[in-house]
């Protein structure tokens, strides 16, 4: 049966196949058994990486999932550490680390999805074969709640920028959609990837995390490659055009990575990272008159052009905006410089019960200091901003996300927890 | 069928005729190649041979005692080749099976209960199955177990079906959930008989089209929803306790092997995770918790028979699995007032963010124990 199976993945480049292409991807192939080995070695082998579909590497100075140019969709998921002991957790995050990396590479996790024994479930949930790494990135943050006393020993390794979020005017938090002890984002461009990497690291985690909440996320709603245009929201609209491009080290430096000298050691490199899922009220936008639309974003509907202007990219003229307009308040120019890197998606969870979509945007920001930038930054917005009327903060999360992975005896946290 | 005999006879004629030639010791053994002859008494088994050839066996057997008895050729693990039952005092009956190489028990059941009185036989000749003495231990234990639960659960059963069928809605309630740990316990063995589980165990939504709804459930919904017990559901009482009756009867035959504990261990805890977790199984009971607690009880029992085994291939494993069980167990104490009673907390008075707590705690050892399987065949 196997011997099947190896002859199909010679007949199509499959998933595994363009992987062993990568100089990692053999030497963790070759680890894998014979099996898993003679299915890679008998593919095409000449599927170019640089696809659509390529793998992104896991390792580096800092983790994949933030500068990198924002995939098409999204996993996000946030966990609750249930056991007690600090050895455990240390255990699950290697084996974690070990996990990702296969599947960013577009391996499957273990021993794979079969083949295996026949009497034990296979180590991999198997619904990513055939399927291309999808420039698959998973990024791992920490959540304050892990530093709690008592719990691992790490209350005094606590990052102050890791502050406990305050409350902003007109948040609706629901605690089933917010906080965590340890969040992965997943983000790639077939969503099937995305959940399979979730799915897989939340079924090694059982006994040791449970899945606190989770989102799906589909559209990109923001760039970090600015020559592309700017995705719109699910209010039709381009929001974020000035977002740190993925490429600009100098920006990413200044306002997303976390210097050394900036708190404890272990984060440096790092960044934090901000999820609110946003409820957006689709249906009373969807009767608002285009001058008001416009109006409340500052920006016009068709080209994204700053009132008064007629291009995306031109220079915005903030005050010919009105004071509650989104884009004059979320300017970096209104907030001291402030600049989040923003990693949106938009979400549809179905419908809630009165008929009305279950829709909106689920945020994501990367800052080097979340009490200089998202804080102040919501703060402004959320007493003044015009969109208020139409949106409602319903998730909230802060995370702190260390820096990556560099070798193969690394992995997600190491200085955190040496 | 005839031919089936015409072989068995020609090959006893063949081990006849080589006994006859090599003259070897087997006829002292015994009183020829014709049936084994087994005496049962009130405290002994007299089997006439212990030695016999593979291929089709009579076994003759006089009741010389003073109770009723029953006589059973079985395997290594417990599990039954042939039986007779109801053999009153003074009377003869006959037993046949046919029968591989290898190792089997007679027993004797005066009174017909418990262990009864053993003789080992070995078969020779043929094609052996090849067996090992461990886990045959632990398949036999495990047997015992499933057998004893069954035991158990009928007068448990007659108590809740008695008070249905007597239209007592309070005794009936107070009777339902305890008449039921039983079958939880052993729930993937007494599925192995597709035709009792659903007549006994069946949730309105899983009926199919133009079956009669009977079993637990059903008076469940008469009992806690409906709150009256009319002619139809008094008349449901005494068929589900004669369904029960049927379960018990056959449950010593399933087919039971070391992968299919495993496996009905880790079902035992799917049965968790989907029906008791999510208050769906005792919908109108509310009991869902003494279902979660046998049903972890009963995973609990197949891996401790199988646990020396599993140890020896994948020690973390088995270490991981210690201390889950322990968790899953502490928490479920949390909703039991008195550990001498299986009552515990109605599930309707248990949160969201409990439920999700018992949820996770059983992901959590379920995930490894759907591992034991290939433990314990490595």
């Amino acid at each position: 049966m196997s011997e099947e199976k190896h002859a199909s993945g010679g007949d199509a480049p499959s998933r595994r196949a363009l992987l062993g292409w990568g100089g990692a991807g053999l030497a963790l192939g070759a680890a894998a058994g014979v099996g898993v080995g003679a299915a890679r070695s008998g593919g095409g082998g000449t599927a170019a990486a640089a696809d659509s579909g390529a793998a992104v590497p896991f390792r580096g100075a800092h983790q994949a999932g933030i500068a990198t140019a924002v995939q098409d969709r999204l996993h996000f998921a946030a966990f609750d550490v249930t056991t007690k002991d600090r050895g455990e957790l240390v255990a699950l995050l290697k084996e974690w680390t070990r996990a990702a990396e296969r599947m960013t590479a577009g391996h499957e996790v273990g021993d794979g999805a079969y083949g295996g024994v026949p009497e034990a479930p296979p180590d991999d949930t198997g619904e990513a074969l055939g399927l291309k790494p999808s420039r698959l990135t998973l990024t791992l943050g920490f959540g304050p709640s892990l530093f709690a006393k008592d719990r691992f020993g790490l209350a005094d390794r606590r990052p102050e920028a890791l502050v406990d979020l305050p409350k902003f005017p007109g948040d609706n938090l629901d605690k089933a959609r917010s906080g965590g002890d340890l969040c992965v984002q997943a983000c790639a461009d077939d969503p099937q990837v995305a959940v399979h990497a979730i799915r897989n690291l939340a079924r090694i985690g059982m006994g040791r995390t449970a899945v606190r909440w989770s989102q799906l996320g589909f559209g990109k709603t923001s760039s970090t490659t600015p020559d592309a245009q700017t995705p719109r929201n699910m209010f039709g609209f381009k929001d974020g055009t000035r977002n740190i491009s993925g490429t600009d080290a100098a920006a990413l430096e200044k306002h997303v990575w976390v210097g050394s000298g900036d708190g404890p050691d272990w984060m440096t490199g790092g960044s934090y990272l901000v999820a609110r899922r946003i409820r957006m009220h689709i249906e009373t936008w969807d009767r608002t008159s285009l001058k008001e639309q416009e109006d409340v974003f500052g920006r016009d509907k068709g080209e994204g052009a700053p009132v008064g202007r007629s291009k995306e990219r031109d220079e915005p003229f903030l005050k010919a905006m009105l004071p509650t307009a989104h884009v004059r308040l979320a300017h970096p120019d209104t907030n001291g410089g402030a600049t989040i890197l923003r990693r949106g998606y938009s979400f549809t969870d179905g419908t809630d019960g009165l008929g009305r979509l279950d829709a909106g945007l689920f945020f994501l920001a990367y800052q080097r200091d979340t009490r200089k930038a998202f804080v102040p930054l919501q703060r402004r917005l959320a007493a003044h901003d015009a969109l208020n009327e139409y949106i409602q903060h319903v998730g909230s999360a802060h995370f702190a996300v260390p820096p990556g992975v560099r070798d193969k005896d690394d992995w997600w946290g190491r200085a955190l927890f040496s | 069928m005839r031919a089936v005999r015409l072989s068995v006879v020609t090959a006893a004629v063949t081990a006849a005729a080589l006994t006859a030639v090599t003259g070897c010791s087997e006829k002292s053994d015994g009183k020829g190649e014709g049936a084994v002859e087994v005496i049962a008494k009130d405290d002994s088994c007299e089997v006439s041979r212990t030695k016999l050839p593979a291929g089709h066996i009579e076994l003759a057997v006089q009741n010389k005692g003073s109770k009723v008895t029953e006589v059973y050729i079985l395997f290594p693990d417990d599990r039954i080749v042939a039986e007779r039952e109801n053999i009153g005092p003074g009377t003869k009956a006959t037993i046949t099976a046919e029968i591989k190489a290898g190792s089997y028990e007679i027993a004797c059941k005066p009174g017909m209960k418990g262990h009864g009185i053993r003789q080992k036989i070995e078969v020779s000749g043929g094609k052996a199955v090849k067996r090992s003495p461990e886990m045959d231990k632990a398949v036999a234990a495990y047997r015992t177990y499933v057998q004893a639960q069954a035991d158990q659960t009928l007068p448990k059963a007659k108590v809740f079906t008695d008070a249905v069928a007597a239209g007592d809605i309070e005794a009936a309630k107070k009777a339902y959930a305890d008449s039921r740990i039983g079958w939880e316990r052993t729930e993937p063995v007494a599925e192995s008989f597709g035709d009792i589980d659903p007549k006994v165990d069946v949730r309105e939504d899983g009926l199919e089209e133009g079956q009669k709804w009977t079993g637990w459930h059903r008076l469940e919904k008469a009992l806690w929803q409906d709150k009256k017990l009319g002619a139809e559901e008094k008349a449901l009482a005494p068929v589900l306790y004669k369904d029960l009756v049927d379960w018990q009867k056959r449950v010593g035959t399933a087919e039971i092997t070391p992968t299919s504990m495993a496996n009905g261990a880790k079902e035992l805890l799917d049965e968790v995770a989907t029906g008791k977790v999510t208050g769906e199984e005792e919908r109108y009971s509310h009991t869902d918790l003494v279902d979660f607690k046998a049903n972890v009880e009963g995973a609990e029992q197949s891996y401790k028979l199988l646990r020396s085994i599993a140890a020896k291939n994948d020690s973390a494993l088995t270490e991981t699995l210690d201390k889950r069980f322990g968790e899953l167990n502490k928490l479920l104490e949390k909703y039991r007032k008195d550990r001498s009673t299986y009552e515990f907390t109605s599930y309707d008075k248990v949160g969201k963010a409990d439920r999700k707590e018992l949820s996770d705690a059983v992901n959590a050892l379920a995930e490894p124990l759907s591992k034991l399987a290939a433990a314990v065949t490595k």
